[in-house]
């Protein structure tokens, strides 16, 4: 099967059915997507399918073959608002445990793609499916609005 | 500070060069740097810690330099996002005077002698909010050692004498204008003279440059923002094979039979290995696992299994509260204080059990060849894990060698006494007879069902005012299972009793006449484990809730009522001041809102904490903001203070909301995110820091944030709607 990860085609042996976070993890050896639930209730496994925020521990491989599909590798690298979304994640001191990030980030990074100046509600609805059990979602808050803020 | 042989007990060594690279290593020796804290702290529970070990002599290494100047911080405390590796790396920038941009921070070796946390007993592990405390000046004076060597190092090479010698920023240098990075003075400093502990000269507070500086980045912060960062369930080695398990569904249930045919059918699926109450399906990868796992055909055992629900439990405990139990704590005459009282007002308060639901669902990759075993994964029990797994395996301690990794979150999972999910994790390997690395991984819906959650617990409470309207009588009854009874932290149990069970009944208030007694079921086969504060996490809310409750009773505001009550208390007084001062403490509120306080005492740490709820009319409520007033002594990270408390209001607030889990015939309700509900970010409060200025030794504050939370809010609720609240979770309605 042949997948669009992070702009590479990559040709891998996975059976149709195989969730895209197992394929992304154990097969393209691309461990910043997180598996927390494996049933799309907690956003650790967030990744980009043509630029939409998706949860890859329920979507099939089958269902994303000759999709574009970004990952926290790849946003790092060539996205202008991860960047700067990682710039004020850094520079409030965001993460703790730090295992949901990736996901928080790819969400964040879909929201400023959507919305360049969400409101405090916008944040809420938007950021609701991604999970923090270190509760570091004040600081999320923050840093998404300087993001915005360093974005516009 | 107590210097009994200090000068021969504590001195320094330099370590060989580690792994061909010119490397400075600083090792320190004695297990002791500091005299017994003037209460003993335990943990990971806090309560009835044996005092801590006297010194033993062995080497500890902290530091190590490379060439090209990284300063390697070797921290011994697991990093599960409380800052560990960022609190004790600032303590040895700190004192070398390095500059923040060339530390880093690294997990040390699983080894006691050099490695074990003072506070333990010499142990290694991480827990009861201890990595501060018990590393602040033994990670201090590793510093300055490893400053005065490279000073020596660069007085010899510029023949200048050592006093001249300054150094900023990682930069040694000389009036003369020599100067030298770190790096260039390894190899030289390697071989200069250790330094004895008095001949150490500690900074004084004001020459501090990172403790205490609210502006310094986490040091683990970029992996952690790029996805880079690696946690166990990232670990690929060559060959490995990825185990799920199928567990019991009944806690006692064990393996009658089993058919793995389809499961030995699925593409990628190796072996199949049975374990007394589990049996793990191995494949090259986690899905092809949990495809064979799911079809297993077991048959379980469930002769012995507890097959009682959880009402069915709670009424039993509720009538083990009407009998006396296990005295704990006792002054005064209770019994006749409670017959001459005024007023006598009595509540019972209830807690169910709790997941730790950490982000990361519990994992651990482990090897055995026929040279030991290695393991990697977050450790937070070393010592424990060393001796359980070369006990399974008839191995020496020393022939386990563990690696260890972030943790994706922990709140006390991870430091399991028994070793639960690593003995697993060996017993899977041990039983596939293969030599490759197997990463055993749990989902969420085992993380959630496995067990070894807090407790549940259910409190008696009565208390009696006299015609003065004077608090004079206070008699508490638990009733909960023992996390400790029954494993090696059992030796921390003192007159036959779980101290961690009681911790904080009752406390600190000045009540002439006391009395705690507990119940402890012990034929539960339910586990229970420390869980983020520990037993504060029942007896904090069933005390100030009911301390709250008796203040109304007095006629009297709940701080007015708590002040006179804690003359004898400076540090929960001066934190209760200052949340209920910075909280507008008894400014008017509108129809529908309301504000309660609880102050609590945790891992010596002290934590006031203001809830503010507004209650809408179709009777759901919001916690809308929480002041915090934290005292944990001198603040050598305020930001991650500031970060555990927020995070400590959050994780409280998460479980005080929507968090249980029940049994129904046994059988764990709950599965997954859908059914135990963790906060989300619109639950989230403003929440609002204000630590206190203190010169006082450091203290924890992973924990401490969390205890008062619960109270505060449900007080807070009181004072809106009128309405007590006695059990936990509250749900989403007022």
């Amino acid at each position: 099967m042949k997948l669009m990860i992070n702009g590479q085609e990559q040709e891998l042996d996975l059976a149709p059915d195989m969730p895209l976070l197992w394929a992304l993890r154990d097969h393209a050896h691309l461990t910043g997507t997180k598996f927390g639930c494996g049933m799309a209730q907690c956003g650790a496994c967030t990744v980009h399918i043509d630029g939409q925020a998706t949860r890859a521990c329920i979507t099939p491989v089958s269902s994303v073959e000759g999709k574009s599909i970004t990952t926290i590798e790849g946003a790092s690298k060539d996205s202008k608002v991860t960047q700067a979304l990682q710039a004020a994640w850094l520079a409030n001191n965001v993460p703790q445990c730090g295992y949901c990030q990736s996901g928080q980030l790819m969400s964040a990074t879909a929201l400023l793609t959507q919305k360049p100046k969400p409101s405090d509600e916008e944040i809420n609805s938007f950021m609701s499916g991604n999970i923090c059990r270190c509760a570091t979602y004040q600081s999320i808050k923050t840093a998404i609005k300087q993001a915005a803020a360093s974005l516009a | 500070m107590d210097t009994i042989n200090l000068s021969r007990r504590h001195f320094f060594k330099v370590a060989a060069a580690v792994a061909g690279s010119l490397t400075l290593g600083v090792y320190w020796t004695a297990a002791q740097a500091k005299t017994t804290p003037e209460k003993p702290v335990a943990g990971p529970g806090e309560a009835g810690s044996p005092e801590v070990a006297p010194a033993v002599i062995d080497p500890h290494a902290f530091i190590r330099i490379d060439p090209d100047s990284t300063v390697h911080v070797i921290v011994k405390h697991m990093e599960m996002g409380q800052g560990s590796h960022t609190g004790l790396a600032t303590l040895i920038a700190d004192e070398m005077d390095a500059d923040w941009a060339q530390v880093r921070a690294e997990n040390s070796p699983a080894d006691a002698s050099r490695y074990g946390n003072m506070a333990f007993g010499g142990m290694q592990g991480t827990g009861g909010s201890t990595s501060m405390a018990n590393s602040y000046l033994q990670m201090r004076q590793a510093g300055a050692a490893a400053k005065v060597m490279l000073v020596g190092a660069a007085a010899a090479w510029w023949s200048v004498p050592a006093n001249e010698i300054t150094v900023k920023a990682g930069v040694v240098s000389h009036p003369s204008g020599k100067t030298a990075k770190f790096g260039e003075l390894t190899e030289a400093a390697q071989k200069q003279p250790v330094p004895s502990i008095e001949q150490l000269k500690l900074k004084t507070p004001e020459q501090f440059i990172y403790i205490g500086k609210p502006e310094l980045q986490r040091v683990d912060i970029m992996g952690k923002v790029n996805g880079t960062a690696q946690f166990t369930q990232d670990v690929q080695l060559p060959d490995m094979l990825t185990a799920v398990v199928a567990h019991a569904p009944l806690f006692g249930a064990t393996v009658q039979s089993v058919d793995d045919a389809a499961a030995k059918a699925i593409k990628g699926v190796k072996a199949v290995v049975s374990l007394p109450n589990a049996v793990a399906v191995l494949a090259t990868d986690f899905w092809s696992a949990k495809q064979g796992r799911d079809v297993l055909k077991i048959t379980w055992d469930e002769s012995k299994a507890y097959k009682v629900s959880s009402a069915d439990q709670l009424a039993r405990y509720q009538k083990l509260a009407e009998t006396a139990g296990k005295e704990t704590t006792k002054t005064g005459n209770p019994a006749e204080a409670l017959t001459s009282a005024a007023k006598l007002i009595k509540a019972n308060y209830s807690f169910p059990y709790l997941a730790h639901a950490a982000m990361e669902p519990m994992n651990c990759v482990v090897q055995i060849t026929d040279k030991g075993c290695e393991l990697w994964y977050g450790a937070q029990l070393q010592t424990i894990d060393q001796t359980k797994v070369s006990e399974l395996l008839g191995l020496e301690s020393a022939q386990v060698k563990i690696n260890s990794l972030y943790a994706g979150g922990s709140f006390g999972r991870r430091g399991n006494p028994m070793s639960d999910y690593v003995l697993e994790a060996a017993m899977i390997a041990k039983g596939s007879k293969l030599a490759v690395p197997i990463k055993m991984v749990w989902t969420r819906e085992d993380d959630m069902r496995r067990g070894h959650y807090r407790p549940m617990f259910f409190h008696s409470i009565q208390a009696g005012l006299d015609k003065d309207n004077q608090l004079t009588v206070w008699q508490q009854r638990l009733v909960g299972q023992s996390i400790m009874a029954g494993t090696p932290m059992a030796m921390m149990m003192t007159d036959g009793y779980d101290p961690v069970s009681v911790e904080g009944a009752g406390e600190p208030y000045a009540i002439p006449n006391k009395l705690i007694e507990l119940h402890t079921p012990e034929d539960i086969p339910v586990t229970v484990q420390w869980w983020r504060s520990v037993g504060h996490t029942h007896t904090a809310y069933a005390t100030e809730c009911f301390m709250d409750e008796m203040a109304s009773a007095a006629g009297k505001d709940p701080v007015e009522f708590r002040r006179a009550l804690l003359k004898d208390s400076p540090r929960h007084l001066a934190v209760l001041n200052l949340a209920a001062e910075k909280a507008g403490w008894g400014s008017e509120l509108p129809n529908g809102r309301g504000r309660g306080i609880a102050v609590v005492e945790s891992f010596n740490s002290y934590v006031a904490e203001v809830a503010e709820v507004t209650v809408k009319e179709d009777g759901s409520f919001t916690v809308d903001k929480v002041v915090v007033a934290v005292d944990c002594g001198l603040a050598v990270n305020p930001s991650v203070i500031q970060a555990q408390m927020v995070g400590g209001v959050g994780f409280a607030l998460s479980a005080a909301l929507g968090e249980k889990i029940t049994l129904k015939d046994g059988k764990v309700e709950q599965s997954n995110f859908h059914d135990y509900t963790p906060l989300r970010i619109g639950q989230m409060p403003v929440v609002e820091v204000h630590i206190l200025p203190s010169q006082e030794d450091p203290s924890g504050v992973g924990e401490p944030g969390v205890p008062p939370l619960a109270p505060a809010v449900a007080n807070a609720l009181f004072a809106a709607t009128g309405k007590r609240r006695y059990e936990l979770p509250l749900g989403t309605k007022a």
